[in-house]
């Protein structure tokens, strides 16, 4: 049940540049505007985000890996359902593994 | 919807759990950074061995786009002390986002109750994922299952599948060779440099 200490500081470090952009549009009430190309490329950081960290991950997960991965994408296209998507990758992963 | 964002909180509490983290590391994590894709950002480097700074830098770029939520929902709190409003912000995730931005007038203690809520279940889902045994390699292949899954839905959700394919090629090829940070500011740049390209109105631009 250990804290290790440089973990602290690393929650503590993320919460404070999560806590900034969701507070601030709130305190200032809006009063500044985003410019329209800023919004438009924040749109795009998260499937960006996530699709650099899947191929890092990916890089390492070899044939079983790709193969959970594909049916993962698969499910999670077709079913709408995370917890589905996940359940099968896995499946596939251990299967293969 | 409810289901979905508590499986996602047990999907954290799982891979969290398989990278090594202690049940005391999972709750500091699910109740001060209190956000889903980040923790399975911070998870996922964290296993990479990626130094803090850029764990941090990765998670604010991620975050930034809170502002477009919490912007969205500035005018229904317009009523609310500032300083009510920035403890409210705290709290806030695309799912109490989607809840609340239906309204249009939004009280700070419906709002508080909505927050508190959906931040204790979050904390109580990450717990319970954590104390799923099992082995530990099998279930920290969760992780890159769950991007693939936020993939898929933050592709939906964008609206624009013409664009999300390029940016997802370029954003995941460029991660094999430059940084994970870099290759995400590229993709977004390519992203938006796109959308200008193919929706620019012809006689302005």
């Amino acid at each position: 049940m250990d804290v290790r200490p440089e973990f602290l500081a690393l929650v503590l470090g993320c919460a404070l540049v999560t806590a900034l952009p969701r507070v601030l549009p709130l305190v200032l009430l809006a009063k500044v505007q985003l410019p329209p190309w800023l919004a438009d490329w924040l749109r795009y950081v998260p499937i960006a985000v996530l699709s650099a960290l899947l191929t890092m991950e990916l890089s390492s997960g070899g044939i079983p890996g790709v193969a959970g991965v594909t049916v993962a994408l698969a499910v999670a296209a077709a079913t709408r359902s995370l917890l589905g998507c996940v359940a099968a990758g896995v499946a596939v992963y251990w299967l293969l593994g | 919807m409810i289901l979905g964002y508590l499986g996602i909180g047990f999907a954290a509490g799982v891979v969290e759990r398989a990278a090594g983290l202690s049940y005391a590391e999972v709750l500091l994590l699910s109740t001060v950074l209190y956000a889903g894709s980040a923790q399975f950002v911070v998870t996922s480097m964290l296993t990479l061995a990626t130094p803090a700074p850029a764990i941090v830098f990765t998670v604010f770029l991620l975050n930034l786009r809170h502002l477009l939520l919490a912007a969205a929902l500035a005018p229904a709190l317009r009523g609310v002390p500032a300083w009510k409003n920035a403890l409210l912000g705290l709290q806030l995730t695309d799912e109490t986002f989607v809840v609340a931005s239906g309204k249009s007038r939004l009280s700070a203690a419906w709002m508080a109750g909505l927050n508190i809520s959906a931040w204790a279940a979050w904390a109580v889902a990450n717990l319970a994922g954590a104390a799923l045994p099992g082995n530990t390699r099998v279930l920290a292949f969760a992780l890159p299952c769950m991007f693939a899954g936020l993939l898929v839905f933050q592709v939906r959700h964008l609206g624009r599948s013409r664009l999300a394919l390029p940016v997802v090629c370029v954003a995941g090829l460029a991660a094999l060779a430059i940084h994970p940070i870099g290759a995400t500011a590229l993709a977004a740049t390519c992203g938006l440099l796109l959308q200008r390209w193919m929706y620019a109105p012809n006689s302005s631009r």
